[in-house]
């Protein structure tokens, strides 16, 4: 995972609340076996007037004008604005992976789907909690003028706005270190192997039926 | 201390504590599907990794599987992904139940139904209605991929803790009232995001009441109220479900599982930090009227007016549903007319939902303006006890389908699909936009309120036919 390092970007607005992982990625293209090519499919039942044909490579997609991230500059846009329970519903990581190859790399809502919110992490792409009057000023400001900007600090958690006002907010400790560093999840938790092979053995004792092995 | 029943999992699995409210947790089962598992596997290879221990896993093919003729997989793109499954546990050794073996099923039904989930266990799935094994008294609950391969490199995984929350519901529900109009209930009461950050243990004696199979009907869409883990207290019911299944303990250890397995319940000066009590006695059939769970009232109720919403952001969520749904304010519930009727999925595809849907709809027939009312078992085993019973036929002669196993169309990944505008009472879990077909019109309900509406032809409550 790369690190992730401070930046400014534009601001997408997605005025709707409890957007769930359903909208985000439709399920005609969880079949793929790939962790990319998601982007182009990324809210893909508002994106796009026609269906999908998932075999058809070449097919050229009518395009829906109204929907925000089809518009200039917002097709450029690094930074999602989004209301509460954004990523509700199903565990599909390949939301994540949909968001992340379009280019965004922040989402900000005042709440979110609990295993959304865990996911984005694995992918270094980060979900910011916002008081929901500040959500609400930044849609004012995004609302009013297009292609506005915001610079995202992680290290210092706080999200900047081109007229300079700050929102600070909250995040675990051990979730930003791993994203600042881009470290590996399953690296870092191989460290405790001594731990987990000592819990094993004390497990086995008292519950030995969870050591029976599945078999067919 | 007292402990609430989802502190005592907790603690019973945490291999250590990092002190900022995550902590590492043992991993006691995972359940493995096609749609979330490829890039796991494939993550795995390429870290030149194995499974920690490989028989704690259980996979089998639930979403992409046809339900009416197992040969033929018409959509490449679907095959490769079973085949990469078969692939996958092949290359690493985990057992798989395959699409022609009758222990098949949509997953959250068979870890259940072999004994694979069991009481105080942490299991995991990645997929978000493993919540449904909760109402075994495990700690279980839906990850991402990259969690997925986690669990499978580590068998642990970090996790942070969740705060308690306690659904009671008082009382007893009337006649024709069941699990999943209680559980449509609390989430009409909760909201969607009501039980964000939250354990939800659901309590009283409504719940009690209920038989394992309903109770994984309110597990099953815990996580439609927000919760990722859903949790109701072992007692003799969940004992006596338990006992005999391939999986579950024999003998001496039967016993000494049965003595751990009866402390699985809050105690009683356990804290929570939020309580909702809801009377058992006010649950009417329920149906979603919108594009998420939390839109839904009852039979005799009507489709709101978004006019009547205060708040901005909530009235162009009813006028956005209402808009994509086609349904105007004011109408009665019992006034819409429906498509097609689905009944299955991991939320009511069990025998007890079976069997309450054919008990409405024996010696009747389904409507004429239906084009399509079917039943999709939620496993071979659940189809087989169907069948032995004369349930197939009770819905065949009343003019359903009768299919093969899987996920079917809760979501349409085979092709069991909605045209775009066709409206379906379906028994499934979510009523998102496009969720059972792109276009499609989802209302949620109750296996007897399907079947009754199958019959009718419209929403009617199911008490009154
Ligand atoms: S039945 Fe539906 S909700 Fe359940 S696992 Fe399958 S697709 Fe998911």
């Amino acid at each position: 995972m790369e690190k992730f390092k401070t930046f400014t970007g534009i601001v997408a607005p997605l005025d709707r609340s409890n957007v769930d992982t359903d909208a985000i990625i439709p399920k005609q293209f969880l079949k793929s076996i790939k962790r990319s090519g998601f982007g182009p499919n990324l809210f893909d039942d508002w994106r796009y007037l026609d269906s999908a044909n998932p075999l058809n490579e070449k097919q050229t997609r009518k395009v829906n004008p109204d929907f925000v991230l089809n518009q200039s500059p917002y097709d450029k846009a690094e930074v999602l604005l989004a209301r509460e329970n954004f990523g509700c519903g199903s565990s599909r990581e390949h939301a994540v992976w949909a968001i992340t190859d379009f280019g965004l790399k922040v989402v900000l809502a005042p709440s979110f789907g609990d295993i959304f919110y865990s996911n984005s992490f694995k992918n270094g792409f980060l979900p910011v909690r916002l008081k929901a009057e500040e959500i609400d000023s930044l849609f004012n400001s995004v609302e009013s003028r297009k292609g506005f900007k915001v610079t995202v600090n992680l290290e210092e958690q706080y999200i900047e706005t081109e007229d300079k006002e700050k929102f600070s907010f909250n995040i675990d400790a051990g979730l930003k270190e791993r994203m600042l560093e881009g470290l590996d999840d399953i690296g870092l938790t191989l460290n405790h192997a001594a731990e987990i092979r000592e819990y094993e053995q004390r497990r086995k004792k008292i519950t030995p039926w969870l050591f029976k092995e599945v078999s067919a | 201390m007292a402990k609430t029943l989802y502190d005592k999992l907790w603690d019973d699995h945490v291999i250590h504590d990092y002190g900022d409210g995550t902590a590492l947790i043992y991993i006691d089962r995972q359940l493995l599907h096609e749609v979330t598992s490829p890039q796991a596997f494939e993550g795995l290879k390429l870290a030149g990794r194995k499974p920690w221990r490989l028989n704690t896993n259980l996979a089998v093919p639930d979403h992409n599987v046809p339900t009416v003729n197992r040969e033929v997989i018409e959509d490449p793109i679907s095959k490769l992904q079973l085949e990469t499954l078969d692939a996958n546990c092949k290359e690493t050794g985990i057992t798989k139940f395959d699409m022609f073996d009758e222990r098949q099923g949509i997953v959250h039904v068979i870890g259940p139904e072999q004994g694979a989930s069991l009481p105080g266990m942490t299991i995991v799935c990645g997929d978000s209605h493993t919540s449904t094994n909760g109402a075994l008294g495990a700690m279980a609950f839906g990850i991402g991929t990259s969690e997925v391969e986690h669990v499978l490199a580590t068998q642990c995984l970090v996790q942070k803790k969740a705060k308690n929350m306690l659904i009671k519901v008082n009382g007893r529900v009337g006649k024709g009232i069941t699990a999943k109009d209680i559980v449509l209930a609390i989430i009409g009461e909760i909201g969607t995001a009501g039980g964000t950050g939250y354990t939800i243990e659901f309590g009283g004696d409504a719940i009690s009441a209920l038989s394992m199979e309903g109770r994984m009907t309110v597990c099953n869409m815990a996580i439609e109220a927000g919760a990722r883990v859903g949790l109701i207290a072992v007692d003799q019911t969940t004992i006596d479900y338990v006992e005999g299944r391939p999986y579950s303990p024999k003998c001496e250890e039967w016993d000494l599982a049965i003595e751990l397995w009866r402390d699985l319940k809050s105690d009683k000066d356990a804290h929570f930090d939020k309580v909702i009590e809801l009377d058992a006695a006010n649950i009417e059939p329920q149906v979603t009227w919108g594009t998420s769970p939390e839109m839904v009232t009852s039979i005799s109720g009507v489709v709101p007016d978004p006019e009547h919403e205060k708040s901005d952001v909530k009235r162009e969520g009813i006028e956005n549903a209402l808009k994509y749904m086609a349904l105007k304010p004011a109408t009665a519930i019992s006034d819409i007319k429906i498509d097609k009727v689905f009944i299955g999925s991991c939320t009511n595809s069990r025998i007890e939902d079976l069997r309450e849907a054919a008990n409405v709809v024996k010696g009747k027939k389904v409507s004429s303006d239906i084009k399509l009312a079917m039943i999709v078992p939620g496993s071979g085993l659940v189809k087989h006890q169907a069948e032995e019973e004369g349930l197939d036929k009770i819905f065949l002669e009343s003019g359903f389908e009768w299919r093969e196993p899987g996920c079917s169309m809760c979501l349409g990944m085979n092709p069991d699909q909605l045209e775009p505008g066709e409206r379906c009472a379906s028994t499934s879990n979510r009523n998102f936009e496009g969720r059972q077909g792109q276009g499609g019109r989802t209302h949620l309900v109750s296996p007897g309120m399907a079947a009754a509406a199958a019959v009718a032809g419209h929403f009617v409550d199911v008490r009154k036919l």
